[in-house]
């Protein structure tokens, strides 16, 4: 591992002092990602901020409902909150599939959100990767390529998001919060990540200096359910092959809202508008559920590895609207 | 450890740093250090004998590890005992309690988070000490294997895994028995499948998994 400057911060304000006008700078928080990296020497920063003394590890209902995530909180606390169990069964279920005991109490939101990803490329500096280094190119396009996306896919990169947790949220809606040198703003989950095309390396809307606060999940509406079902190769401790967050409100046997996310099978957590528009207004059966699926692949660009993943993604998508729509 | 059997006194004695009196005497990991550092004896003998002599500085107290260049000095507070070292900031907690602290119970797998073999509590809580910097945790609690039993009596995990025989090689156990000894604390469900999901953290090569499982459902019921 190269050697890097050490320094530790305890209010957001100095936080961002010790980040403004560096590059190469990094913030450590769990460190469950950013450690391993920079062992495999994929990320090298020169300068490490540790924010774990932070003051943002509340979990806090908002006025109007919702609840407000601090950016520290850890992925076990976050899964095992009564409120996020009880009004957001989709959260916990995602949090809890992902990684392991010991890694969800290292684990935080903000670093969640910004998990790397699992391509075998892109984690081994033997060979070129336009994440990594742009322009140097893909070898997972015509590689072994198992895992990778098939959907928001582009000739420059396939990589699959690895995050469970924002999948969920990005069903939930989340609103991410920022600070930076220019003061706060909040983004929408689904405008948070960015698709690759031709600048894979720029993953989501942060620039340098900025800094994840909290999240904010909206209300939801009373009676809706929710719920995460991940595939994988194990039973556990291992990343979706194919996941589906769904969180529905029914009104007698038909969908009235749906808002639908894939994991596993996307270059971000894949919030699908079209499952959702072949949902809402329809009866609940396992026919609504398929053309909803069909909605959700459509756009779907399998390779030679991965094909088996747009029949997984489908079947995945309608189980779990089987499983919400049964349990009452 | 008096109530220990003699061969729980053996796991026991290999996994402890060995005082300086007791070094004639050879175990597995003494052996092993004294032979490396014999090479480097060898290796490094022409080197020193072209360079020009230099005194190290003159130091105000002795900080292990002082002496490596970008070197910090920290206190870390393990199994309730103060460590005043100086490390890099690069190095894991993992990599500092084997290599700095001679508490060598700790294993390392895999040292990317992916096998368990690493588990240590920090504040009560079962992490993977290969993925975070010791000198993020100055100022925390640390126990490792080496401090789970009190007064010289075995941790009921420690017991159940005797008991049950949770091990073949025993390379994952302190990484088990560690993430076991949490799990007593933490929300997991009454069945077995609830603990082998508890535990999926912590892979055994040797496959020991249905011991392992009776010997967490075992320490679970001890009152």
């Amino acid at each position: 591992m190269e050697a890097f400057q050490f320094s530790q911060v305890n209010t957001v304000n100095s936080a961002l002092e010790a980040v403004r006008s560096q590059t190469e700078t990094k913030f450590v928080a769990g460190g469950t990602t950013l450690i391993d990296l920079m062992k495999l020497n994929v990320e090298t920063p020169k300068r490490i901020v540790d924010i774990n003394s932070l003051p943002l590890s509340q979990i806090e209902s908002t006025a109007d409902g919702g609840l407000k995530i601090g950016a520290m909180v850890r992925n076990s606390d976050l899964a095992h909150d009564p409120t996020v169990q009880q009004r957001y069964p989709v959260l916990s279920e995602a949090l809890l599939s992902g990684a392991s005991p010991q890694l969800r109490n290292m684990a935080t939101t903000g670093g969640n959100l910004l998990q790397r990803t699992r391509c075998y490329y892109f984690r081994d500096t033997a060979y070129p990767c336009n994440k990594r280094e742009p322009g140097s190119g893909c070898p997972a396009i015509d590689g072994f390529h198992r895992i990778h996306a098939i959907l928001g896919t582009s000739d420059h990169c396939i990589a699959t998001h690895p995050s469970d947790m924002a999948v969920a949220m990005m069903a939930l809606e989340a609103v991410v919060h920022i600070q930076g040198a220019n003061g706060e703003r909040g983004v929408p989950l689904n405008d948070f990540y960015l698709l690759p095309g031709s600048t894979p390396n720029r993953e989501n809307v942060l620039v340098s200096g900025d800094l994840i606060t909290y999240v904010i999940l909206p209300p939801v509406a009373n009676g809706a359910r929710s719920h995460y079902l991940k595939l994988r190769d194990r039973a556990s401790y291992e990343f979706a092959l194919a996941s589906a967050a769904v969180v529905v409100s029914l009104s007698g046997n038909r969908i009235q809202r749906a808002r639908i996310a894939l994991g596993g099978v996307g270059t971000k957590p894949w919030r699908s508008i079209e499952a959702e528009h072949a949902l809402e207004g329809r009866e609940t059966n396992e026919h609504t559920f398929q053309a909803a699926a069909e909605a959700a692949l459509k756009g779907a660009k399998p390779r030679h590895d991965n094909a088996f993943k747009v029949e997984l993604a489908k079947r995945c998508l309608t189980r779990a609207l089987s499983n919400v729509t049964q349990s009452a | 450890m008096a109530k220990r059997d003699k061969s729980t006194t053996e796991i026991a004695e290999e996994e402890q740093p060995k005082p300086a009196e007791t070094s004639g005497r050879f175990t597995r990991r003494s052996f092993l250090t004294q032979l490396g550092t014999a090479s480097l004896a060898v290796t490094t003998v022409p080197l020193l004998h072209s360079a020009p002599v230099q005194e190290p500085e003159p130091t105000t107290q002795a900080i292990p590890g002082a002496e490596v260049p970008g070197a910090v000095p920290m206190v870390l507070n393990i199994n309730g005992k103060e460590h005043h070292v100086a490390l890099e900031p690069r190095v894991t907690l993992l990599d500092a309690l084997r290599e700095n602290l001679q508490l060598a119970g700790t294993k390392k797998g895999c040292d990317h988070g992916q096998c368990g073999a690493c588990t240590v509590h920090i504040n009560g809580r079962r992490v993977n000490s290969c993925l975070t910097f010791a000198i993020m945790h100055a100022g925390d609690k640390i126990t490792t294997i080496e401090g789970l039993g009190q007064n010289g009596d075995l941790h009921p995990v420690q017991a159940a895994f005797l008991e049950h025989d949770g091990f073949q090689c025993g390379y994952c156990t302190s990484g088990q028995i560690m993430s076991a000894a949490a799990l007593l604390r933490e929300p997991c469900g009454q069945d077995d499948a609830a603990v082998r999901e508890c535990m999926s953290g912590n892979i055994c090569r040797c496959g020991a998994y249905d011991n392992i499982v009776a010997a967490v459902q075992s320490a679970r019921r001890s009152p």
